[in-house]
């Protein structure tokens, strides 16, 4: 391609996006098997981070553990209307991500306690965690930088041309980063298949969104040209609805999308935070009121859906939680000689 | 079976705390989250949560009661079906699961460590991250015979045209790279062959950018991301350090980022503070990394296209005032400089002078001065910063028994500094003099031409430096 055509074609297109209509509330009519795969992974994800919290408690976990429970709506609800070949990035709160993309719950457990069978080999801990295979980029203890990752991951696809997404995660706090603005605008500028999702779950640490940040965080990308959306996080099929037209919208060539999906952590920021910076009448709104899972179990409940059926999925999710729970500790710490290794590549 | 609740640790360094009171009673029914307890430890009060469902059998520290130690029961939990009366002996479960047999560990130091045997022992930068001394691959450099004069400028272009023809997964990323031809003209013609997909202007973002060119690594890409200058790649250090160095060792080799940094480095002429700044030991000091830095037009192409190549995160520190000097350089595709590689521009045998980038060409000229006042000066061109060719270097002090480091960067935490330790770990006993430092004064780069030219370390301090270790003064 000449220099004079380059030009031509890097110039702005004038394309009309397709008009979105809102999705604010669940639309769907979920089928008994959607409502039960949903219901089982959310679980999963709840009772993992429980154990993990359980085995921090007991110092088989070391430094930061930060768990997702009460977010559960948010990465099974997306996740489930992901394509296989779509890549995910997110920040620090990360375990939830990588059993959604199908990572083993027994690698990611002893990669919690720093053992050799741990994703990482025991090198990387909670927040550092990859896998190719599934599709999973990390894991990010630097907040904000996943962002720009995540807008990389989506360059990727779109260079290859695999029509992959890029769904890349940050929190309420990241959105204040800089490098956030600066993907927004290198993501729209190049038309990139990126959706941006804000997991608001109100407090940046100790610190609540309206103490921290000015407007409204999925009107941030507005500027560059990027629709956003807020939806409840706290009911998996108003995620999943506006997730699948968020992605549709970005696999049909037209750039990206802003998610802000509001949700809820019940735990503190991290293990050692007692979260004082907010009432347990709060707290207890959110968990009695508007618990993602208990939201499902309701709706199994009224399809006439057997509790029976319920504690098998109860049992079986308790057995594969025990079970990485078992493996965790089983697992010896790396071997002394991994100290050295992979610091670079052989060449 | 009945299993203990055992009192949690609430964060990595508490070992005790108290229990300050109980939310259930004996005989209450739990769910999985549910509070049960509020512990103190020294820093708060936090919450303690059932992990299983069940009824509490039995409370075994009563509220109030102070310094109970992580791990110890506190209470005993009861499946369906079990009453008080199954608490008997209550297993200390969830008690941590034993490891499987392993062999009781020995603590090896790093100097030990370097001498364990076996297959890991192949992998050099294995032995060079744990401070090996190790000859360098072979590199038949006379081999390429085929020279064209080319400038630095174009020996740069030329690598990575290349590169780019032979890969479609690499490209070129950054301010004014494309249409502008770069801010330099080292991208000069690569729009018009590659086109705007692979050669690409950015924003003047660098943190985002290099960010987004970390990901795109990360998924099945090779970037090449130029710096305007590397002053503007402070902006984007969190990505080169965090994001793109740590990553292969924190995914436990699963991960890693093929990607090379580029751009000019250190001084250029009158431009100031903010823009005259060498960053050699900046990235030299991280493991992860690979730092290049070339002086001469082959080295130019050479270690460009072997970084390209590289599979790991590559900062390559070039030189404006280097770019429009012309040289003989390989013509061959084949011409790769292997990394970690430092080359003896002038043999010499009374004093050996190490020297990278810009600083190579003052330090011939002062080995020609030199030689005029009858000391026989060694010039080693260090090529790469990290791995840095730790063989070449001792050798050479082990022959000549003094040496003079040279570096336009500051000298505290400095190329030379490193190099001094490395002389006083391995080759002490060979000097016959102390080492001395030639570098950068330690100020902020001043403006007025007088100052800059006084702050920069010149020939003639190189021509000092030696006479002095030579005795010769």
């Amino acid at each position: 391609m000449s220099a004079k055509k380059a030009k031509k074609s890097s110039g702005k297109k004038a394309t009309k996006k397709p008009a979105l209509k809102p999705v604010s509330n669940s639309e769907s009519n979920p089928t008994v098997e959607e409502l039960r795969r949903l219901y089982r992974d959310m679980l999963l994800i709840r009772r993992f981070e429980e154990k993990a919290g359980q085995l921090y408690g007991m110092g088989l976990i070391g430094g930061f553990c930060h768990l997702y429970i009460g977010q559960e709506a948010v990465v099974t609800g997306i996740t489930s209307v992901q394509e296989k070949q779509d890549t995910v990035v997110t920040s620090y709160r990360d375990h939830a991500h990588m059993l959604a993309c199908g990572m083993d719950p027994k690698g990611i457990m002893a990669e919690l306690t720093g053992r050799i069978d741990g994703y990482s080999r025991g090198k990387g801990g909670s927040m550092h965690m990859f896998s190719k295979e599934e599709n999973f980029f990390g894991g990010h203890g630097i907040v904000g930088a996943g962002t720009a990752i995540g807008t990389g991951l989506g360059f990727a696809h779109k260079y290859k041309g695999d029509k992959g997404v890029a769904v890349a995660y940050m929190g309420d706090g990241a959105s204040n980063q800089g490098q956030v603005a600066e993907c927004y605008n290198m993501a729209a500028l190049w038309d990139l298949p990126v959706l941006f999702v804000i997991e608001n779950n109100q407090y940046g640490m100790g610190t609540s969104v309206s103490r921290s940040s000015a407007g409204q965080l999925y009107k941030r990308g507005e500027g560059y040209g990027i629709p956003g959306e807020q939806v409840d996080g706290m009911d998996v099929f108003a995620v999943q609805a506006a997730a699948r037209q968020a992605l549709d919208y970005i696999r049909t060539g037209n750039g990206p999308y802003v998610l802000e999906v509001m949700t809820y952590r019940y735990r503190g920021h991290s293990m050692s935070d007692p979260a004082k910076y907010r009432t347990k009448d709060e707290v207890n709104s959110f968990k009695e009121e508007r618990d993602p899972i208990a939201h499902v179990k309701d709706m199994m409940a009224d399809m006439g859906i057997d509790e029976a059926e319920l504690k098998a999925v109860d049992k079986e999710i308790k057995e594969i939680v025990n079970e990485a729970a078992t493996f965790s500790q089983k697992s010896p710490e790396p071997d002394e000689f991994e100290l050295w290794t992979d610091v670079l590549v052989e060449t | 079976m009945p299993t203990n609740i055992l009192m949690p640790a609430l964060s990595p360094t508490m070992t005790e705390g108290n229990l300050a009171k109980w939310l259930k009673a004996e005989g209450d029914a739990v769910e999985a989250g549910d509070v049960i307890a509020e512990i103190e430890t020294d820093k708060a009060t936090m919450e303690v949560e059932a992990v299983d469902e069940g009824v509490i059998g039995k409370i075994l520290i009563a509220e109030g009661t102070e310094g109970v130690a992580v791990n110890s029961p506190i209470a005993v939990l009861l499946e369906d079906g079990e009453s008080a009366d199954d608490i008997g002996d209550v297993p200390s479960a969830p008690a941590p699961v034993a490891e499987s047999a392993a062999e009781a560990p020995v603590s090896v130091s790093p100097s030990e460590a370097a001498q364990v045997e076996g297959k890991a022992i192949e992998n050099r930068d294995i032995l060079y991250a744990q401070g090996a001394v190790l000859e360098p691959p072979p590199f038949d450099e006379a081999s390429f015979t085929d020279m064209a004069e080319i400038t630095v400028r174009e020996a740069l272009r030329d690598a990575m045209a290349e590169e780019m023809r032979s890969d479609k997964t690499v490209y070129l990323m950054g301010e004014e790279v494309a249409e502008y031809q770069g801010a330099y003209k080292v991208s000069q013609g690569l729009l018009g062959e590659f086109g705007d997909k692979r050669v690409i202007d950015t924003p003047i973002t660098e943190h985002g950018f290099a960010g987004i060119a970390v990901g795109s690594a990360m998924n099945g890409l090779k970037p090449i991301v130029e710096f305007m200058t590397w002053n503007f790649g402070m902006q984007a250090m969190d990505h080169i350090i965090n994001s793109a160095a740590k990553t292969l060792y924190m995914a436990g080799g699963k991960l890693g980022c093929p990607i090379v940094f580029r751009g000019p480095n250190g001084a250029a002429s009158r431009v100031g503070a903010q823009h005259s700044q060498c960053y050699a030991s900046w990235y030299g000091h991280i493991p992860g990394l690979k730092v290049v830095a070339p002086w001469s037009g082959a080295d130019a192409k050479g270690l460009m296209k072997a970084a390209i190549r590289d599979p790991n995160p590559i900062i390559f520190l070039e030189n404006e005032m280097l770019y429009g000097e012309t040289h003989s350089v390989p013509t061959s595709e084949d011409f790769a400089i292997p990394l970690g590689r430092a080359k003896i521009e002038r043999e010499g045998s009374d004093v050996t002078i190490v020297a990278f980038s810009i600083m190579v060409g003052k330090a011939l000229q002062a080995a020609e001065k030199l030689a005029e006042q009858g000391i026989d000066a060694e010039v080693i061109n260090l090529r790469t910063i990290r791995p840095l060719d730790r063989y070449t270097i001792l050798e050479s002090v082990k022959k000549t028994n003094r040496i003079v480091t040279c570096e336009e960067g500051w000298a505290f935490s400095g190329i030379g500094a490193e190099i001094a330790a490395l002389i006083g770990e391995h080759a002490f006993d060979y000097l016959d003099a102390p080492l001395v430092r030639v570098a950068a004064a330690d100020v902020p780069m001043p403006y007025a031409a007088n100052l800059e030219a006084l702050a920069l370390p010149q020939m003639d301090e190189i021509v000092h430096a030696a006479r002095k270790v030579c005795y010769a003064d």
